[in-house]
């Protein structure tokens, strides 16, 4: 059986997991961002916080994904449920990307439009949401764009954990060595991530223009 | 598009002379303390001693950038503060709208010293224009010219008819308000840039190196155009070059400055004449320069 057959005939099945799979990372990247900019936003203001809060990103980076499933299964209230656990797992994940992105996208905003600002009696909070954050947009994008691909690759491993998504046709294929199964997971998984790719690309672009 | 033999024409347009007088009026405590402030300076902005070294918080002092300044510039005057590059020029204008506060001595504005106003308050009664890359890449025209009105809270329509009033006022079609600075040309930009200072319309006017970045056509143009509005604007200026010939041109006084002090200040005329090996040397260079093409002056 092909892989096109096996795709056609679970077609339901195949759905309901690519959702899963899109709940899994849209959750995680929504929550990403509502903390990771506002810690960007922290550390340009505050540049002794620099260097712990993106160390400390950085070092969840590095975690093995699987080894981080298993270090958070013991958390109370999140180890309850296996999709709560994954959608931890793929937040903290997300983090470094839009952390950093928003740093550096406000830190390149030209200075001189800064001065400009302030010299003309703009407050902090006008600067920051007229003219920092507008002029860091497509940074910030970018690092939305990079934290999406990293979470649809390793929302493959959330099935391990039971969290479902497309991860569960990988297992289940290497259970079974059948590699069409294997296949039916991991295709529209790559397709997911080309997808998110190319998406928040148009739109980086768009938001460039002038910066 | 500009015609030159009638520089601003249309600027008998009534230029609001009292939208500035609100919020100025509300910054200070009332009206008794304003005629104090009166009484104590009649100049729109005095320094007094005022010095500016950097690493003031920190443990190590670093260099000092400006040695106890002494200058006054009254209302409808234009100070022009010439000097190389790291002579203090910058540093002497940001000290006026307290981007910089002084470590020692101060700056009166309005009589008041600045660090006695509220910033913001201060920022916004003082115009303030950099070389064109101050302008908000990300505004149209309309919006970066409408900028301090808007944090002012003036209504959309008021905005918009400044907005088109200033168009005019620096010879700008209306077709460019709906424009992104990176369609504009330099000129254009200047241009733009000065309109955004005078949005709301302040009683003072910074403005540093605004016509720098030009070629020297256009450059002499706008130059031209700024003699026009000088007149007719009555402001305080303070203008910020390191061309012998702009200063010439635009200032009504000349300050000097060479390694953060202040070596004089002289009206065009006595800076030509002046014996000061400083401003001598800048005046022979610029003969050099007028010899060299068959001129002299």
């Amino acid at each position: 059986m092909n892989l096109w057959h096996f795709m056609a005939q679970n077609r339901m099945e195949v759905l309901d997991l690519t959702l899963e799979h899109l709940w899994l990372v849209g959750i995680s990247i929504l929550i990403a961002v509502a903390v990771g900019v506002p810690l960007g936003i922290l550390i340009t203001r505050h540049p002794g916080l620099n260097k712990p809060i993106l160390g400390l990103a950085n070092v969840i980076q590095t975690i093995p994904s699987l080894a981080l499933f298993g270090f958070l299964l013991p958390a109370p209230w999140i180890g309850e449920r296996a999709d709560r656990l994954a959608i931890l797992a793929l937040t903290l994940y997300a983090l470094l990307p839009l952390i950093r992105n928003t740093y550096v996208g406000i830190m390149g905003v030209d200075r001189a439009v800064i001065e400009a600002g302030r010299g003309m009696g703009m407050t902090d909070r006008q600067l920051l949401l007229q003219v920092e954050l507008p002029l860091a947009l497509g940074v910030i994008i970018a690092g939305i764009r990079v934290a999406a691909v990293i979470c649809v690759g390793l929302a493959t491993i959330a099935a391990a954990i039971g969290a479902g998504g497309l991860g569960e046709y990988i297992f289940r294929g290497l259970a079974m060595v059948n590699n069409t199964v294997i296949l039916a997971g991991a295709v529209p998984a790559a397709l997911l991530a080309l997808l998110a790719d190319f998406s928040l690309g148009m739109v980086e672009k768009r938001l460039r223009r002038y910066a | 598009m500009f015609d030159i033999a009638t520089p601003f024409a249309d600027f008998s347009i009534k230029a609001p002379p009292c939208a500035f007088e609100g919020p100025l009026r509300e910054s200070l405590p009332s009206g008794e303390h304003q005629m104090d402030v009166d009484a104590q300076s009649d100049f729109a902005v005095e320094f007094r001693d005022a010095s500016y070294r950097l690493g003031q918080d920190g443990r190590r002092q670093g260099p000092t950038l400006l040695h106890a300044l002494n200058l006054q510039v009254r209302r409808g005057e234009t100070l022009v503060l010439l000097g190389r590059s790291g002579s203090g020029k910058t540093t002497t204008l940001k000290m006026i709208n307290l981007l910089v506060a002084p470590t020692e001595g101060k700056v009166l504005i309005q009589g008041r010293p600045s660090t006695e106003w509220d910033p913001i308050k201060l920022r916004r009664m003082i115009g303030y224009a950099i070389q064109e890359t101050g302008l908000f890449p990300h505004f149209t025209v309309e919006r970066n010219i409408g900028l301090v009105p808007a944090i002012e809270g003036w209504s959309k329509e008021r905005i918009r008819s400044r907005v088109d009033e200033l168009l005019t006022l620096v010879g700008l079609e209306q077709q460019v308000a709906t424009r992104y600075p990176i369609e504009l040309s330099g000129g254009q930009r200047q241009r733009v840039g000065v309109a955004r200072a005078l949005a709301a319309d302040p009683p003072i006017l910074l403005l540093d190196e605004p016509f720098g970045a030009l070629d020297a056509i256009t450059r002499a143009e706008l130059q031209r155009e700024f003699l026009g509005l000088q007149r007719r604007l009555k402001k305080a200026i303070i203008f910020v070059t390191h061309d012998l010939r702009e200063a010439l041109l635009l200032g009504t006084r000349i300050a000097l400055l060479e390694a953060g002090r202040l070596v004089a200040t002289y009206t065009p005329a006595e800076f030509v004449h002046s014996k000061e090996p400083l401003a001598a040397a800048y005046v022979a260079a610029f003969r050099t320069g007028e010899n060299f093409a068959g001129g002299g002056i």
